[in-house]
């Protein structure tokens, strides 16, 4: 600690006015704030004691509530690409060697994302002159999360600097973001390079000559679209039932396949209060109500497939718990969370079931909801005008 | 009482170490006295004076007034010399200070009692005596307008605030004056005076006559008077009322009893940096040098005038505010913590579940000012909610000052407001945003331009 303090002691005075590294001060603030709570007491004219809680807090609780989906994703990055060369079937075989492919997979695509974009963010603070805020620490790690293990790293930068430069800095930065950065990364692959991020050949790892005969890449999600229940129940060489795809052995984004490891993040996220509840529950109810209808209807063309295996299925609970929540850009009134997250669980389900070209939908939903987030947060505040006027004329 | 308890489920109760025991402290009468013309909101910073350095005053006699306003006084809390006029940066006056008197002499003003004597009559007595001032009003929470007859009159009769001063203990022996004053203030306005109470309120507070009582239950801020106005008849634009602490009703009670303005205080010292808490019955304007003069744990303290959350910083040697009733005596929170924002090195009160310490609700915590971070642009939705017993929307009215909105700021309801009423919001706020400066910043707004 004492060292910590007295080698950035030493650096202080370069990056301070007059050093010569002064333009490179909010760099350096970005350091020492990170291993040193500052000496800030509160100032003339506010609250003199502050609850212990900041932003950086606020994120890396976030950050912790995925980390489950980032080791489970390695592992079965790993176990995916052994299945597809038809050795380690078995889910306990082979630990070692799945871990080490998958961590081989995923881990440059975190770097290359946390990377590149601190690098953006640490220019941004630079030449603007503000410090670094922490929104980028969830930021770099959902945006590995929401990609497909074989896509390329180059593209995986290219995304992100779009993402935090015309999505979030052209803004003006953490907290002033219309659209949720992390999906305006994947947005921007899924229209300037669909095939890298879609169809049936982007989610197991490994060349896909040396895969065993017949084997199909294809997630449930996609095998449910075309043959329903009965395409589910007769897939060669691995099995999708329910608690397979609950428990995540099965293909999709490195971090969206398992029920489990969300779950426990979502239980991070609600026990410590920064992930909204209500967002979580409403675009749950949305989904399921749609998913109901629509299979009621029949005019659901996933043959059979009944409404609670499309909340398992794909990305719709991954989307729910760490992008549906993000509170930048979801509603920020208490009614306005609700209407947001159901309506996110609507859109969702329609498209994903009702667009013929992909099977999936919540990405394109929350951007969407994103860009309506603040007409709802109006019309709550205008009935709230409206209520007090009427309660001033009674 | 007159309607049922009003539970409100909203807010937060910081509980800190240090709550002032229930005893008088034995301490010297202080050497030095100070009216602040900085503790009054919308005063000019250069007010006409009425004495000069050397001067004697009686109590009760003017110091100064606001030149725009010359009928509303500003008097002296204690007789003595006037032996010193501090002033801050342009030379704005920021203290008057007098040498007491070892025996107060008062100003006599003669006796009147309110149930015979004119409205008129009794408005000129407490602005002549300066009890006028001890009254505030809501919207802005300045001095009210003599030429306004307020709506309503509301007295809070406990206080949730941190380490806030017992109400029930600091009215002990001032039972008499308290329920004169309140036949005083029935008279001044054109609706009732409103009492807030708690279960815990003594009987001088449940069973006063004349005024409408009201019960209260829930965590800080229900003591508010803001909040109990809010339930009782919210304020829309163009509403005017009063609101005044219990003990000030004593003092214009006794005004009105015996003729001179006895600026009598009972003043709570509280805060773990304190070696002993307790109370100090003094006047307003006392200095805190007799009381934390060899009483605190060591040098790097601070010393606030009111309580944690929306008190004044004062010096060791400072004045006791004109409208506070406790001295919050806090550890300075000047230094750095290795990595404190992920692994706290002790443990601090917060509304986050992201600490352990809401599993122990009832613990105290030894505090200090640390910022606990920096300042951010918001990125967390609901956090003020959440402490806001009110149907207002905090976050979307600070934004609206932010962005200068005017009719927003007024649809929102910052009419209802004053910086105690936000200063929980600003606590709990995960980006360090200034609430109750930026709230201020709109009041003067709409109360400059408005």
């Amino acid at each position: 600690m004492k060292l910590f303090e007295n080698i950035l002691g030493g650096l202080k005075p370069h990056f301070e006015e007059g050093g010569k590294l002064n333009k490179l001060y909010y760099a350096y603030d970005a350091f020492e704030t990170f291993l040193f709570v500052p000496g800030h007491a509160t100032g003339k004219g506010e609250a003199h004691i502050k609850d212990g809680i900041d932003l950086k807090r606020t994120m890396f609780t976030v950050v912790v509530a995925m980390i489950p989906c980032l080791l489970f994703g390695i592992w079965n990055v790993g176990h995916q690409h052994f299945l597809a060369m038809g050795e380690f079937a078995g889910l306990g075989e082979g630990f070692v060697d799945k871990i080490m492919y998958g961590a081989l997979k995923v881990l440059p695509i975190v770097i290359v994302s946390y990377g590149v974009g601190l690098g953006v963010e640490f220019a941004f603070a630079v030449s603007r002159q503000h410090s670094v805020n922490e929104g980028f620490l969830v930021t770099g790690m959902l945006i590995p999360l929401v990609m497909p293990p074989t896509v390329p790293l180059w593209m995986v930068a290219l995304a992100t600097i779009f993402a935090v430069v015309v999505g979030k800095e052209a803004f003006g930065g953490t907290g002033m973001n219309i659209l949720n950065v992390a999906l305006t990364a994947r947005v921007f692959i899924f229209f300037a390079y669909p095939t890298y991020i879609s169809g049936d050949k982007v989610w197991i790892a490994g060349d896909s000559s040396l895969f065993v005969d017949g084997f199909s890449g294809a997630t449930p999600l996609a095998v449910a679209f075309q043959n329903g229940i009965a395409g589910l129940d007769a897939m060669q060489h691995v099995s999708y039932s329910l608690s397979n795809i609950t428990l995540g052995f099965i293909p999709g984004s490195i971090g969206e396949t398992s029920i489990i490891a969300i779950a426990i993040g979502a239980l991070i996220l609600l026990a410590t209060g920064i992930g909204s509840w209500r967002i979580m529950l409403s675009m749950l109810i949305g989904g399921f109500v749609t998913a109901s209808v629509l299979a009621i209807a029949d005019i659901n063309p996933f043959p059979d497939v009944p409404a609670h295996y499309h909340l398992v299925m794909g990305s719709m609970l991954f989307a729910m718990v760490f992008m549906a929540t993000d509170p930048v850009t979801a509603s920020q009134t208490i009614r306005g969370k609700w209407v947001y997250g159901f309506f996110i669980g609507v859109f969702g389900m329609i498209i994903r079931v009702l667009n013929p070209a992909y099977p999936e939908g919540w990405m394109l939903a929350i951007l969407f909801m994103n860009v309506f987030a603040p007409t709802i947060d109006h019309l709550v505040v205008q009935s709230n005008i409206k209520r007090r006027l009427s309660r001033a004329l009674k | 009482m007159n309607n049922g308890v009003k539970n409100l489920k909203k807010g937060f109760d910081i509980r800190l170490k240090g709550t002032a025991e229930n005893k008088i402290l034995d301490v010297a009468q202080p050497s030095l006295f100070a009216l602040k013309p900085t503790d009054i909101i919308g005063i000019a910073p250069i007010p006409k004076l009425r004495v000069k350095e050397g001067e004697e005053v009686r109590a009760g006699e003017p110091l100064f007034f606001d030149k725009p306003s010359p009928n509303i006084i500003y008097s002296a809390p204690v007789s003595g010399e006037i032996v010193e006029v501090r002033r801050g940066a342009k030379r704005a006056i920021s203290e008057i200070v007098i040498l007491p008197d070892s025996d107060i002499k008062y100003h006599e003003f003669g006796k009147m009692d309110p149930s015979s004597a004119s409205r008129e009559d009794i408005v000129n007595r407490l602005l002549e005596s300066g009890a006028w001032v001890l009254m505030r009003q809501r919207p802005y929470n300045v001095v009210p307008n003599p030429d306004v007859v307020p709506r309503d009159i509301f007295v809070s009769c406990f206080d949730t605030a941190p380490l806030a001063a017992d109400q029930n203990y600091v009215i002990q022996g001032k039972e008499k004056d308290f329920q004169h004053g309140l036949n005083v203030l029935g008279k001044l306005t054109a609706g009732a005076v409103h009492l807030g109470v708690t279960s815990t309120s003594a009987e001088v507070y449940k069973r006063a006559e004349g005024v409408k009582t009201h019960a209260f239950k829930g965590p800080h801020p229900a003591g508010n008077v803001g909040v109990h106005i809010h339930h009782v008849s919210a304020i829309s634009k163009g509403d005017t009322v009063w609101t005044i602490r219990p003990q000030d009703v004593a003092i214009i009670g006794k005004l009105f009893a015996e003729g001179i303005y006895d600026a009598e205080r009972t003043v709570a010292f509280a805060g773990d940096e304190l070696k002993t808490t307790g109370y100090f019955k003094t006047r307003i304007g006392a200095s805190i040098k007799s009381v934390v003069e060899n009483n605190v744990n060591h040098d790097n303290v601070r010393y606030i005038s009111g309580n944690v959350l929306t008190g004044t910083q004062i010096t060791s040697e400072g004045f006791v505010g004109m409208f506070d009733d406790l001295v919050s005596v806090i550890e300075e929170g000047n230094k750095h913590e290795f990595l404190g924002w992920l692994f706290p090195s002790y443990p601090r009160p917060s509304l986050s579940r992201t600490f352990p310490s809401f599993l122990f609700p009832n613990r105290e915590y030894h505090v200090n000012s640390n910022n606990h971070g920096e300042e951010r642009a918001y990125v967390m939705t609901g956090q003020y909610e959440k402490v806001m017993p009110m149907d207002v929307l905090p976050q979307h009215l600070i934004k609206s000052i932010m962005y200068q909105d005017f009719d927003q700021m007024e649809g929102l309801g910052i009419y209802e407001l004053v910086e105690e009423d936000v200063a929980l919001c600003e606590f709990v706020c995960t980006s360090k945003q200034p609430v109750q400066k930026i709230l201020r910043e709109g009041l003067d707004l709409v109360r400059i331009e408005g």
